[in-house]
């Protein structure tokens, strides 16, 4: 199992008395409450817990994108990845993801992630997704075309990184002249390319597909949704495209924080990740889902059921969903070795700071993960899964 | 309800979903965001002396949801050749909110088979620094209070339970506003310098408590539009034809009558 740490660099000084007067941390909570100099520090204390993980021996380090918010400090993640690529030396450097087709320009992102990819001598990992829907109101951008830019705004991403130019782009969405992205990428024929979906049947089956093959991250799910999720993939590679899925194709993310006891780490993290759930990434549906975000029958099954990412979850009743992993070295670690039986993935990431979590506890949280925790999980792999033909039979 | 024709006419290989009642003069109606979800007592007013139209726009209420639909500008090609294929002259148009959008990115194009042109709280400009409400961020709630005026009327709207397929639509309006209307939202940055084009009498009806468009927006069309009439509607929200019905029938039928041509 591949293990990467991921960060979101959210703005832990956020004054909780003026977020209860505003309905989320997003696209219009004010950037008033953003004090610079607290930033600079938080910026320079994240990017350093990256290199931490990177030293201690995870297999990549990864960052994201988010726009006018105190959930995620990245507007760009390319900034984040250019400034790790100089200070780390094997580990993989993971953006997960970039919206490329919330760009009026996405070729843009194609050349830096290309110079990224050289920079850094191969090890840029590209998350190629759609963006959630708060980036809509932030950006300016059609959610009603998302889906269709974001098709449209792949294939100009990787003919851009694997023809030679120059030659026309003739989109709908988009037109270029002159495609000739110099440079090209490092890795040939392109950085792996992974899909991070909060569960999207429309993006399995997109990223399933036999010419891409491209990772497909659940990202803070119930257990079972991963389940639903991931095995959703794996039957679709049987069924639809007649492959047998590789588990280097899988992965989940979730929030973990270890202690020495359970107790203890419930008692650390408990206001932590309920403050990154309830009060930094909280939004309204009307935010999350923007018309057209969603087609008709998938925004008619989330308004069912209410998924708005509601801001009243408990830190318990999260660890019964297996939406986070708390607990002691042993607990953590027989958790995710449970899942990985269950599921096979190949690649896990690791939330290790999540909303206000001081420094001194994100250090000890990534050194116990590290020492405790990933020698057991990376040595992992498809002997330990007990195979997609049993849960096909149940 | 009274009565109206339903039909469907094909174009470019869709159905586009009309209501039509009454007799004498054409008069078009362009529904606003939310559609029109029946025959309202304000449509079969309005049929009591013209032979008022009122299609679902392509994409919107029970009307298909063609590829080609994709700025307002597709509609207004779109309704110029209805008018055409039916035959209509000395039409009065009469255009609601995003159809006033509409109505006017029509008649900038060509108001040959036009006797009038009548807008209701019309999308389509921007007055800096007086935006439009964003009629997508709001909960059902906050869009109801914001509608109307009057309280009342927003409790009988947030009490109505739609079915399901009234669900559906109302969704679908949504998308489709969204789609024409998203950004920039509710307005077309070049009509307003195409806005001296319209040659035929117009008249801008606004409800002076607008809080989705704001009352500003009435002067400056009455301003760009050459010889356009202005009337303001006392206590009155966005959609005068449901709060202020009286008031709306007669400010639409004398304007048309006196221009009747």
């Amino acid at each position: 199992m591949k293990i990467t740490m991921f960060h979101l660099m959210p703005y832990a000084h956020m004054d909780m008395a003026l977020r209860a007067r505003h309905k989320s941390a997003w696209v219009t909570y004010p950037n008033s409450d953003f004090d610079p100099k607290k930033g600079a520090a938080l910026y320079n204390r994240y990017l350093d817990e990256l290199e931490l993980a990177a030293e201690l021996g995870f297999d990549g380090i990864s960052v994201n994108e988010h726009h006018q918010n105190a959930y995620g400090l990245m507007p760009s993640p390319v900034v984040m990845a250019a400034a790790l690529s100089r200070r780390t030396e094997n580990c993989k450097l993971a953006i997960l993801g970039n919206a490329f087709a919330l760009r009026e320009h996405p070729l843009t992102l194609a050349e830096e992630h290309a110079m990224i990819d050289c920079i850094s001598g191969g090890r840029l990992i590209t998350g190629f997704v759609r963006g959630i829907g708060a980036e809509f109101w932030s950006l300016a951008a059609n959610p009603t075309t998302s889906h269709e830019r974001h098709v449209e705004a792949h294939d100009l991403i990787v003919r851009a990184w694997t023809e030679t130019g120059p030659f026309a782009f003739e989109g709908k969405h988009f037109h270029f002249e002159y495609v000739n992205v110099w440079p090209r990428p490092y890795q040939q024929p392109h950085p792996p390319i992974w899909c991070p979906s909060l569960g999207s049947t429309e993006t399995i089956e997109w990223a399933a597909h036999p010419d891409r093959r491209y990772v497909y991250l659940q990202n803070y799910s119930p257990f079972e949704s991963v389940s639903r999720f991931l095995n959703f993939y794996r039957e679709t590679c049987e069924k639809t495209y007649g492959y047998t899925a590789s588990s280097e194709q899988l992965g989940w993310t979730a929030p973990v924080y270890v202690a020495d006891t359970d107790e203890r780490a419930v008692a650390q993290a408990k206001e932590h990740i309920e403050a990154l759930f309830n009060k930094f990434l909280a939004l309204p549906f009307e935010v999350l889902f923007p018309p057209g975000y969603l087609g008709m029958s998938s925004y008619k099954r989330v308004r069912q059921h209410k998924r708005s990412i509601a801001g009243d979850q408990t830190l318990e009743k999260m660890m019964e969903l297996g939406i986070v992993i708390v607990g002691s070295p042993d607990t953590v670690r027989e958790r995710i070795l449970h899942c990985h039986r269950e599921l096979g993935f190949s690649n896990f990431i690791a939330l290790l700071h999540f909303g206000t979590l001081p420094a001194d506890l994100t250090e000890r949280n990534i050194r116990l993960f590290a020492r405790e925790v990933m020698p057991a999980l990376q040595p992992v792999g498809d002997e330990a899964y007990r195979g997609f033909e049993r849960v096909a039979a149940e | 309800m009274a009565s109206c024709s339903e039909s469907a006419i094909d174009y470019k290989g869709g159905k586009v979903f009309l209501r039509r009642g009454g007799s004498g003069q054409p008069l078009l109606f362009l529904h606003g965001a939310g559609g029109i979800p029946a025959w309202l007592p304000y449509l079969d007013r309005l049929s009591d002396r013209y032979d008022v139209i009122a299609p679902d726009h392509p994409t919107f209420g029970q009307s298909d949801e063609p590829g080609w639909v994709e700025k307002v500008d597709d509609l207004a090609y779109f309704y110029l050749d209805f008018i055409k294929e039916q035959g209509l002259e000395n039409v009065h148009l009469v255009g609601q909110s995003l159809g006033g959008w509409i109505a006017l990115e029509i008649a900038v194009r060509s108001t040959h088979s036009l006797a009038s042109l009548t807008l209701v709280g019309a999308a389509g400009i921007r007055i800096k620094g007086r935006p439009a409400a964003d009629l997508f961020i709001m909960d059902d709630e906050e869009l109801a209070r914001a509608l109307f005026k009057s309280d009342a009327l927003a409790e009988q709207m947030l009490a109505m339970e739609p079915t399901e397929e009234q669900q559906d639509i109302v969704l679908k309006n949504k998308v489709a506003t969204a789609r024409l209307a998203w950004q920039p939202r509710l307005f077309n940055p070049a009509l307003r310098k195409w806005l001296h084009r319209i040659d035929v009498p117009t008249h801008v009806i606004w409800g002076d408590s607008d809080r989705i468009i704001p009352p500003d927006y009435a002067g400056e069309f009455g301003g760009l539009i050459e010889g356009a009439e202005v009337t303001m509607i006392e206590d009155c929200g966005h959609l005068p034809n449901i709060e202020r019905t009286d008031a709306f029938i007669d400010a639409v039928t004398g304007f048309c009558d006196r221009h009747a041509a």
